[in-house]
């Protein structure tokens, strides 16, 4: 499909500016920030002079125009500094942790699409049904709880209450070591090399957060399915499927859902850049190890590099993002593919 | 038997302002390879109607009286499985807005080939090809690369032959055809209406051709029947009812209908509007506007007189 690819060339392109004025507004922001990181390192009980000494040492004694000037030559390189507090540089640190992020992520969406799009359906094909007010509900409930607040809840029931989840405390529990880094995803790791008991540690992790995440997706998606198939159901061409004889299953999935989709895909985009900023709190509740809780851990500490990495991996994700939202789109509508 | 009969039918929709009366005792039949016209303003419910008898109305409907019999199979009471193995086979539909009754997001000979796929016991590829044949017989230019279009590819007329090729797949027994050939220039309508009829000859495939053009019916139909407000008011062999129509409605149809010969100025429109089809309405919907009407129209529900194949609803029939 030549014209997809044109147009996710020409996606990218667009995107650049943006990504140019993140880098921008992320540089003057830190600057920005109170506190003085030469002073954090320093420690409380330095004096002036080593004060000075560490501030010369980072270049940040230096104007603002040459240390920004210092930071895109490095960026160029792909270096994005060294943070102060793990001594790595940041580019390591944060693909290290990435994968942390985006398996939780990924498997709280996954969650969410798994019980959304079948109770939107139900609940569009059988409106004033209980089904239906489930769905209600459920969309309702979502929109209210805030993020952090549904995690320290199911926190509270199954770990304090019942005893059914481990420890809210990272990817692993004490006794269970990582799997071999392949793609640095536990779960798929773990099973490639066959190590089940992790795998099955692993899960146990990432059961809670992945739901705190998910109920907080649910909400949005199963509102838009339910409302895009009621538009859909009732339209013309549902009808003349219908006229055609054709079986329930393909009147309601080929012809009605995958049209329906097309609204659920521009919100799955937004939910899923949602999920992004959920993200940090969520990993700060359950001792995730992702890039959300490094970045916090930085601000505090007024680690600049850090917090310009997180920034900047999160921009670009948020394009690249966009851009499989568009490529879904094109292909389930051919008015975007043949049109574009 | 005729192959379509509706008795006595009676369909009412829920609405948030009310209960809108959209067909009440409406009786027709369709015999095999026979041509029925069904003529009436806007609002008059022939849509309401050729949905009812396939079976695929507003889930708003209810249907508070009467019985629509399809080879002497009460559809009304018929499972959905049952009704499904009909609907594209036995029974199809021309719909009134092509564009928007076709899937916009698959290809148009795929959508032709489902309906293959499910009725005619064929494989996909069998069905792939089927479906570029009777693009073909439409008169689609190229149908071998229209057949992987989309509906925003096509124009309107294109896509109303889509629609005939789709219904027309399966060699169905009944046709419904509501306005099939509105937005197609005459040529192709001509064309469209001579396949319909040849396939009318060849299998006796019964039509129920719905459409305002009043023209188009005395052309192509053997028998028309005329609607008013739900009503059926008037059923009559065509010649017969232009020669002498009897219901005050058909004669003001029949005039309002431009005709090489008569003057312009004899073209005057139905005086009036359909009444509102919620609450309370007169035995006779027509009554408001009728130049014939007394006092005694109200009274009870209209005589309906049955000779020689003609039905009039009227109290004072020409
Ligand atoms: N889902 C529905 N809910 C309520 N009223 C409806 C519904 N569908 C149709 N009606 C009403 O039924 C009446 C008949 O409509 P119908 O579409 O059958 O007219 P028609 O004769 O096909 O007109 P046209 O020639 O414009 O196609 C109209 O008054 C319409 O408002
Ligand atoms: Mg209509």
């Amino acid at each position: 499909m030549p014209v997809l690819v044109s147009l996710v060339l020409r996606r990218l392109l667009g995107a650049l500016p943006s990504i140019a004025a993140v880098v921008v507004v992320t540089f003057v922001l830190t600057r920005a920030l109170p506190g003085d990181p030469a002073a954090y390192f320093a420690g409380p009980a330095a004096d002036a002079q080593s004060v000075e000494e560490i501030r010369r040492k980072l270049g940040l004694d230096k104007p603002l125009p040459v240390q920004f000037l210092a930071y895109l030559g490095d960026l160029a390189q792909g270096e994005m500094g060294t943070s102060l507090i793990t001594g790595q540089p940041v580019s390591a640190d944060i693909l290290a942790r990435l994968p942390a992020s985006v398996e939780l992520t990924l498997c709280g969406l996954a969650l969410a699409l798994a019980v959304s799009l079948p109770l939107g359906v139900a609940a569009a094909t059988r409106p004033g049904s209980w089904v239906d007010h489930m769905a209600r509900v459920i969309s309702t409930a979502g929109v209210s709880l805030p993020v952090f607040f549904t995690g320290l809840l199911l926190v509270y029931i199954f770990y304090y209450l019942l005893g059914w989840a481990p420890a809210p405390m990272g990817r692993l529990d004490l006794f269970a070591s990582a799997p071999t880094t392949i793609t640095g995803f536990y779960l798929v790791d773990s099973l490639i090399t066959g190590q089940f008991a992790t795998f099955r540690a692993a899960a146990a992790q990432l059961v809670l957060p992945a739901l705190t995440l998910g109920l907080f997706a649910l909400a949005p998606l199963t509102r838009m399915t339910r409302a895009s198939m009621l538009g859909v159901l009732g339209s013309d061409f549902i009808r003349t499927a219908r006229a055609g004889g054709l079986s329930r299953g393909t009147v309601l999935v080929t012809y009605a859902l995958r049209n329906a989709l097309l609204p659920v895909v521009t919100t799955l985009g937004m939910v899923f850049s949602f999920l992004l900023g959920a993200n940090v709190l969520v990993e700060k509740v359950f001792a995730w190890p992702g890039i959300g809780s490094y970045a916090i851990e930085a601000l505090v500490a007024s680690d600049y590099a850090p917090v310009q990495g997180f920034i900047l991996t999160m921009a670009i994700m948020y394009v690249g993002l966009n851009l499989m939202i568009d490529i879904l789109y094109g292909l389930i509508d051919p008015r975007v593919r043949i049109e574009a | 038997m005729m192959l379509l009969e509706i008795d006595n039918l009676s369909l009412n929709f829920r609405t948030r302002s009310g209960v809108v009366k959209a067909l009440e005792d409406v009786s027709l039949s369709v015999g095999r390879g026979e041509t029925l016209g069904v003529v009436g303003e806007s609002g008059s419910g022939k849509s309401v109607l050729s949905f009812a008898v396939m079976g695929i109305s507003d889930a708003a409907a209810t249907v508070s009286q009467g019985a629509i019999r399809f080879e002497g199979l009460d559809l009304l009471k018929a499972g959905p499985s049952d009704l499904d193995e009909l609907r594209g086979a036995e029974m199809a539909m021309i719909f009134q807005n092509p564009r928007t009754a076709l899937n916009p997001i698959r290809p148009v000979g795929r959508q032709i080939a489902d309906v293959l796929l499910r009725h005619a016991g064929v494989t996909r590829a069998q069905a792939q090809d089927k479906a570029v044949e009777m693009l073909a017989r439409v008169r689609i230019p190229d149908p071998e690369r229209r057949a992987k279009a989309y509906p925003f590819e096509m124009s309107g007329g294109m896509c109303q032959r889509v629609m005939i090729a789709l219904a027309l797949a399966c060699s169905p027994k009944l046709l419904i055809a509501d306005e099939p050939t509105t937005g197609l220039d005459v040529t192709t309508q001509a064309a469209i209406m001579d396949l319909v009829g040849e396939l009318a000859r060849e299998s006796r495939m019964a039509t129920l051709l719905i459409t305002h053009d009043l023209g188009l019916a005395a052309e192509r139909c053997d028998r028309i029947a005329v609607m008013h407000a739900g009503h059926v008011v008037e059923v009559a062999p065509t010649a017969e009812l232009f020669a002498r129509p009897r219901h005050p409605y058909t004669a003001r149809l029949i005039s309002t209908t431009p005709r090489p010969g008569a003057s312009l100025a004899a073209l005057e429109p139905i005086p009036g509007s359909l009444p509102d089809l919620r609450g309370e309405l007169a035995p006779c919907r027509y009554s408001a506007r009728c130049h014939l009407y007394q006092a005694e129209c109200d009274a009870g529900p209209l005589p309906r007189q049955d000779d020689n194949g003609r039905m009039v609803a009227c109290r004072r029939p020409a």
